[in-house]
């Protein structure tokens, strides 16, 4: 076990217990034992300067795409893991459509098993919903959680089947996991490669309607709502799907729901140019879109932020639009996209930012996490709420560089994270301008 | 040659490297297109079809996807301006076994040649082997993005037809939504102060087309009371496959263009096609080959625009054009 460690001067922001005041928390044992204004620790603590940073509970992802077992030339667990870290996460959820799926148990215990070798954030399997991720026949879903999988999913693979989708959404009640839902009806998607409308007529590209997306999100609903069971949908993109959103959660359907940063920030615009950067599924969306989405998860309707991180290849993505593979990364660049768009612009406040990323998706899905109280495991994030800083890929630990934020600006940086009270990540000193100008920092030994 | 083309600026049209749409153009840069493709009309009336104007340039005819019209078309162009071209298509070619875009497009550079004119399958490749190499490149067509020399060549015939594009009334009847060719007339005809209409069962009609500053006219007989030029879209017989329109007989009986629905409009009217044509179901054989139509000038105007084109991209100046076809070949 490590030394104890002391983290003095910072400014303590844990929505979870209403906390946004100065302090110091102290670590020991993996977990948090105390937090608050006067603590002293034991002699024997490191003590850690955070003077002018935010110390928050570690960021909590519920759906990221690490590619092992399969494709680890785009992401291992290993370098996963170590991304999500230096994105503020200390948690994560593993989507299942690796090659193979993750649907039997020996495969989530290979995942968990690879997580806890990679000494990152913490990473949970989600495991498949059906067999082979095929949509017919449900996977052995008490084996999956008993082998440590936290939620059952096809992402990727819509459950299209609804008879399948209830006898889900029943049969996860007992094993108290959610059954996460990537909505789209394939038939209306058509082979659609970005949001249908005048950029994509504009292009010759094809389209994917709102309606392939929020058709299946008003079933989904009134499914949950029959049965009963948790359903997460993934990734909500249009103002449709949030208005039935809205309502089941209006009838007490047990829904929740994420959204993710690139869907927050941009717009079916950026695919102009065919810039397969900016190529993922669900696509973006328009401005109306993106300002429905934003609202919702302002109003709680969507409760959480979830990047949809998904490495490709360089070579994968330097094709031509209709070749190239959905999905960008989204891990370490989801804190700074979510400062320049929600709290700058005044949508959120910081405190409200911080339940969205920590401790929202620890409610939501019952974990533990997601908040500073004592006891609570040594799962801590501290970061610079003003930092400016631009995007540039060959700074990724992620095994990929698939962004849209290429050379953007962004607010709010990361500078260390804690899992289970160890330090797993320290930004460089010498990758922030402003602390190299700031001798206080290196003389305090501060972060 | 034209008076207006001798006012082109002597900085010539500014088109940049590449020729991959119409849509960034200005009505300018397509009016100056078509001015330099006047003198080059002429050579292909001569005896001796050829001039000395792209002597020592290569140019390489990279077809992925079949086509017989175009590639015929720009093979005449280059081979009357005296360029060295190879033709690479999709059958047995390197691409066919699986190479990359951006593989091909390296080996291109590496080779040194002087021009690349793509036909590809895939909405934007022409522009992704733009951005790849310092060649010139030419779209002749890619996915259902735009088809630039074609719609070029349709401008200049419905210029020669009627005198002039501003203020013409034209529609576009058909498959819209797959059409790389609709895409590419609707941005050269709005900006060259035409009226452009679009026309064709609404499955065929893509959302938000009206955005890009076009009617949508949802019968055939309104198309042909409003408009002076019918511009009709071939039919691609696996749209009934993929369920679009449920029989050709049914698209022919409400959309296709017959003699007697052309008897009933107003006004003359002038009929272009891309070709090759379906006679029988976008078109009746007495419109095709009737007086309304200017398909054949359409093919004629193809070699001219083309030529146009390759000499512009290639540095000439627009208002050189009528003595460089002068040149002793
Ligand atoms: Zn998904």
């Amino acid at each position: 076990m490590s030394r104890p460690a002391l983290l003095v001067g910072g400014r303590l922001l844990d929505p979870s217990q209403g906390l946004d005041a100065p302090g110091t928390i102290l670590i020991r044992d993996g977990r948090i034992e105390a937090c608050g204004p006067d603590i002293a620790g034991p002699e024997e603590a490191e003590v850690v300067d955070v003077g002018g940073l935010v110390v928050a509970p570690g960021f909590i992802d519920v759906h990221v795409h690490f590619r092992e077992p399969g494709d680890e030339h785009k992401e291992t667990i290993q370098s996963g893991a170590k991304c999500a870290v230096a994105g503020g996460f200390t948690t994560v959820w593993t989507m299942p459509n690796t090659d193979p799926p993750i649907d039997d148990p020996a495969a989530v215990g290979f995942v968990r098993a690879s997580g806890e070798r990679a000494r990152g954030a913490r990473v949970f399997p989600v495991g498949a919903a059906s067999r082979g991720l095929r949509g017919e026949q449900m996977t052995e879903v008490g084996e999956l959680v008993a082998a440590g999988a936290v939620a059952v999913s096809d992402d990727g693979n819509p459950i299209w089947n609804a008879g399948l989708l209830r006898r889900l959404l029943e049969y996860t009640q007992t094993f108290g996991v959610p059954v996460l839902q990537h909505a789209e009806d394939r038939d209306l998607a058509c082979g659609g490669v970005m949001n249908e409308g005048k950029v994509a007529t504009a292009l010759g590209l094809r389209g994917v309607p709102n309606a392939a997306e929020a058709g299946m999100v008003a079933r989904d609903c009134l499914i949950a709502e029959l049965t009963g069971g948790h359903l997460h949908v993934c990734h909500v993109s249009t103002r449709e799907s949030v208005e039935h959103i809205r309502r089941a959660k209006e009838r007490a359907a047990h829904v929740t729901a994420e959204v993710t940063p690139h869907h927050l920030a941009l717009t079916e615009d950026a695919v102009r140019f065919y810039r397969t950067e900016a190529k993922m599924n669900p696509p973006l969306r328009t401005e109306d879109d993106r300002a429905a989405v934003i609202e919702a998860l302002a109003d709680g309707t969507i409760d959480i932020i979830a990047t949809d991180h998904a490495p490709h290849h360089y070579e994968e993505k330097e094709r031509e639009f209709d070749d190239a593979p959905f999905g960008v990364v989204g891990l370490e660049t989801a804190l700074g996209i979510a400062v320049l768009e929600l709290v700058e612009t005044g949508m959120l406040t910081l405190g409200e930012l911080v339940e969205r990323l920590s401790c929202g998706p620890a409610r939501i899905m019952g974990l533990e996490g997601g908040t500073l109280r004592p006891g609570s495991p040594g799962d801590i994030v501290v970061f610079d709420p003003a930092e400016r800083w631009v995007v540039d890929p060959s700074t990724f630990l992620s095994g990929s560089h698939n962004t849209p934020f290429l050379g953007l600006e962004l607010v709010g940086r990361v500078r260390a994270t804690w899992v289970g009270g160890e330090l797993r990540f320290r930004l460089p000193r010498e990758s922030s301008p402003a602390r190299r100008q700031s001798p206080s920092y290196a003389e305090k030994g501060g972060l | 040659m034209s008076a207006s083309a001798s006012r082109t600026p002597p900085e010539g049209l500014g088109l940049g490297k590449d020729l991959t749409g119409l849509q960034h153009l200005t009505g300018a840069q397509i009016k100056g297109i078509l001015d330099t493709a006047e003198p080059f009309k002429e050579i292909s009336e001569r005896r001796i079809k050829k001039v000395p104007v792209l002597r020592g340039k290569t140019i390489v005819n990279l077809f992925l996807e079949p086509s017989t019209r175009t590639r015929i078309s720009f093979e005449f162009a280059e081979k009357r301006l005296s360029a060295d071209t190879v033709n690479i298509a999709a059958s047995g070619s390197s691409v066919q076994k699986g190479e990359s875009l951006v593989d091909t497009a390296r080996n291109l550079e590496a080779m040194r040649i002087d021009m690349v004119v793509i036909r590809h399958g895939s909405s934007g490749a022409a522009r992704f082997l733009a951005d790849r190499i310092p060649s010139n490149v030419i779209n002749a067509g890619d996915g259902q993005h735009e088809h630039p020399t074609q719609a070029l060549l349709d401008l200049l015939t419905i210029r020669d037809r009627f005198g002039s594009l501003a203020g013409r009334r034209v529609c576009i009847i058909g498959d819209v939504r797959h059409s790389r060719v609709a895409r590419s007339d609707i941005w050269g005809l709005l900006r060259c102060g035409a009226e452009v209409a679009v026309c064709g069962p609404r499955t065929l009609i893509p959302l938000g087309i009206e955005e890009l500053g076009v009617a949508v006219l949802s019968r055939v007989e309104e198309a042909i009371e409003w408009a002076e030029a019918l511009y009709v879209l071939r039919l691609q017989l696996e749209r009934m496959d993929g369920g679009f329109v449920p029989s050709l007989r049914e698209y022919n009986r409400f959309f296709g263009i017959s003699r007697a629905r052309l008897e009933r409009a107003p006004r003359d009217i002038a009929v272009l096609h891309p070709g090759p044509m379906n006679r029988g179901v976008e078109i009746d054989s007495d419109v095709a080959d009737g007086p309304w139509s200017l398909i054949l000038p359409q093919v004629t105007n193809g070699v001219a625009v083309r030529m146009a084109v390759l000499y512009l991209l290639a540095g000439g100046q627009p208002e050189l054009a009528e003595s460089a076809k002068e040149a002793e070949g």
